[in-house]
């Protein structure tokens, strides 16, 4: 690919990724060039071998950055990820480890000081536990926080909201109480595998259980009749697949009334309100 | 006073703790969270001994506002302008970052005009901020003047910043793929007029005030030394790496922008102390008025931002006329536009070192992660090893020469 971009130009190193692959050996898990960056991803254990093995065989002297990224439907659901720079080779390089709640990686505070607070941080925002760190306290969030805030699954406005109270003459802490509904957008288009369901489709979705009585005869009968006759597979599927399509016309009718009875809802306030607003008028 | 000091006379803690001061115990005292010195909401727990600083435990995230989790829920576009709170004091500097990160997901070519608007209100953005840090460093070791000086020509660059963008401090000037709005020709004219007469007389004065000051080199110098390898150690970078001797600029070693064309030096510091901090930045200073005159002299004219209409939005006039650019406003206003999947670590220069953003994109139009690399976290954390033996009154020192806004080191 061309490329046309104008960010800040770091100069790739000829087959690096194969240098890197043959000196670390059996530690890398996988090397990914992608963007004129490389990143490696190594096995947990061997973390604080391999940076130091960056830092003192390929010159990358400064840790600029530990970030964590947390995937949620990996196994291991952390991603904690290490940015060196080498300012004699001008180059950058990032590594990789995976990890979860109750694995534990290796700090690397003797190696880089620096690390840290850096360490600290990914605990804090993550859980994400350093053995060997010996100041692993929370940093950014407040004393006595609990819950790690960058996780995917802590709810953006968090749990608790904190106010001065006149009465205790102090600052308390109140579970959070929202003056509206978090409103977040999803702007996939349908064609692009929405991942929302509209407002009543959940319904259709739900019916199939709700309405199970008169199905279960003639797919269990199609079932048999399946297993009696397999060669003859195009009459008995034809007549699997009816009663299949069946349910479904039914749910959409069992959703249909739900609707009805949903819709004279908004109509009561609105049938009311203009008698209100004469009233006050009057 | 006379007689209790011949009493105390020849008589040392050590050898006789009875006689003059009983036995000492280290204590520990809070510096901040709210201390005037302490350029915004730092505390830090220092334990001393005497008037010497034996440990200094910083404790931040006193203005964490949970901007990274913010940005997870935000389009790329609706993000940008909390780069603008991070740091406050040099706002354009963060916006660099984040746009060069999204454009280099999107491989997308900005035109040069554009490029040289950036490089140009970068360098403004730097003045800007060393107007501040210079300012208020010389007013905690206790010159008050020149700070006034400077705060004169951060007003004008505050004036420039709105002339270009409407918005004194959060800009939201940079676009990913240029910048939002060209600049009157005024504008850049004035900006020649002032680089040529105002700024270097404000500055030039403010800086004699103190740069060979008695006082302010008592306060200064020897202080705080950083050696090379503590620096690298320690994850510093800016105008930091270079006052321990380094010269490591990214604008010169990983260039961005249009800054490969331009000429400027990259001053070092020769004892790495506080003193040599404070003069890298008077120097970048003057570079930067450098930098400008360039910019000015070789800014062609042109678009001032990508056509590519699937990520930056049309003008107004052109929405008037077409159906397209109809379409194409109300889409990237409302879902955005969407970034490849992947993962780019992009750092500029800022002002006051490597400030760098760690976009992880999963192919939406919202970042699925978005990591900040602040510049402050490093420096603010090895405040305890550069302290350490020196008196309680070199901290507003060490602290200034730092350059830490907290804004950006809490995000």
């Amino acid at each position: 690919m061309n490329i046309v971009h104008s960010a800040p130009l770091v100069q790739p190193i000829a087959g690096l990724a194969d240098t890197l692959r043959s000196a670390l050996g059996g530690q890398v898990v996988e090397i990914v060039e992608a963007y004129d960056e490389i990143s490696v991803t190594v096995a947990r254990e061997s973390v604080a071998d391999v940076l130091t093995v960056l830092r003192d065989r390929f010159d990358y002297q400064q840790l600029m950055e530990i970030a964590g990224v947390d995937y949620p439907d990996r196994a291991e659901r952390f991603e904690v990820c290490y940015h060196l720079l080498s300012v004699t080779r001008n180059h950058r390089v990032r590594v990789k480890v995976t990890t979860d709640e109750g694995n534990a990686v290796p700090t690397i505070t003797h190696l880089w000081p620096v690390a840290g607070w850096l360490e600290r941080e990914v605990f804090d925002m993550y859980g994400v536990l350093f053995a060997g760190n010996t100041d692993l306290r929370r940093i950014l969030t407040d004393y006595g926080f609990r819950g790690h805030p960058q996780r995917k699954d802590f709810p953006l406005t968090g749990y608790v909201e904190l106010r001065y109270s006149e009465e205790a003459k102090r600052v308390v802490y109140e579970p959070v109480k929202l003056a509206q509904d978090f409103r977040t957008f999803d702007f996939m288009s349908p064609w692009e595998g929405a991942q929302y369901i509209l407002p009543g489709d959940e319904k259709a979705q739900a019916a199939p259980p709700a309405a199970p009585p008169p199905p279960p005869p003639p797919v269990a009968a199609a079932k048999v009749e399946e297993v009696k006759a397999a060669p003859a597979a195009t009459p008995t599927a034809k007549k699997a697949a009816k009663p299949k399509a069946a349910p479904k016309r039914k749910a959409a009718a069992a959703a249909k009334p739900a609707i009805t009875a949903e819709a004279p809802k908004p109509k009561a306030p609105r049938a009311r309100k203009p008698a209100k607003d004469s009233g006050g008028d009057a | 006073m006379s007689d209790y000091i011949e009493k105390l006379d020849h008589v040392t803690d050590a050898e006789d703790p009875t006689l003059g001061d009983t036995e000492i115990q280290n204590y520990t005292i809070n510096f901040g969270p709210q201390h005037p010195a302490a350029h915004g909401v730092l505390r830090l727990v220092m334990e001393l001994d005497g008037e010497i600083v034996e440990r200094c435990d910083p404790h931040v995230g006193l203005l964490h506002r949970g901007t990274e989790k913010l940005i997870e829920y935000k389009t790329y576009l609706q993000a940008l302008p909390y780069f603008d709170r991070l740091d406050y004091c040099s706002p354009l500097a963060q916006e660099h970052s984040y746009v060069l990160a999204i454009e280099k997901l999107l491989n997308l070519e900005v035109p040069i005009r554009a490029q040289y608007l950036r490089v140009f209100f970068a360098e403004l953005t730097r003045i800007c901020n060393h107007m501040l840090n210079l300012g208020s460093h010389v007013m905690d070791v206790g010159a008050m003047t020149p700070n006034l000086w400077m705060f004169e020509i951060r007003e004008d660059c505050l004036n420039f910043f709105e002339r270009a963008s409407g918005a004194r401090m959060h800009a939201a000037w940079y676009r990913p793929g240029g910048v939002h709005q060209d600049v009157p020709l005024k504008l850049l004219t004035d900006i020649a007029d002032w680089l040529d007469t105002r700024l270097p007389r404000l500055f030039e004065d403010a800086i004699s005030l103190v740069a060979d000051n008695r006082i302010f080199k008592q306060r200064n110098v020897d202080i705080a030394v950083v050696s090379k390898e503590d620096a690298l150690k320690w994850g510093f970078s800016g105008p930091m790496i270079r006052g321990s001797g380094i010269p490591w600029d990214l604008r010169k070693s990983q260039p961005y922008d249009v800054y490969d064309r331009m000429e400027f030096d990259v001053p070092v510091g020769t004892r790495f102390d506080c003193y040599d901090r404070f003069m890298v930045r008077v120097e970048e200073v003057r570079q930067s008025a450098r930098i400008m005159k360039q910019c000015l002299s070789e800014m062609p004219e042109g678009p001032i931002a990508s056509f590519d209409r699937k990520v930056v939005p049309p003008k107004r006039g052109e929405m008037k006329q077409s159906m397209e650019a109809l379409i194409h406003h109300f889409k990237l206003y409302t879902e955005g536009f969407h970034v490849p999947a992947g993962e780019v670590y992009v750092a500029t220069e800022s002002p006051k070192g490597e400030f760098g953003v760690y976009l992880v994109s999963d192919g939406s139009n919202k970042p699925y992660r978005c990591k900040i690399r602040p510049t402050a976290f490093s420096h603010l954390q090895a405040m305890d090893f550069m302290l350490k033996g020196h008196m309680l009154a070199d901290t507003t020192a060490v602290l200034g020469a730092m350059d830490i806004v907290f804004g950006e080191c809490d995000r």
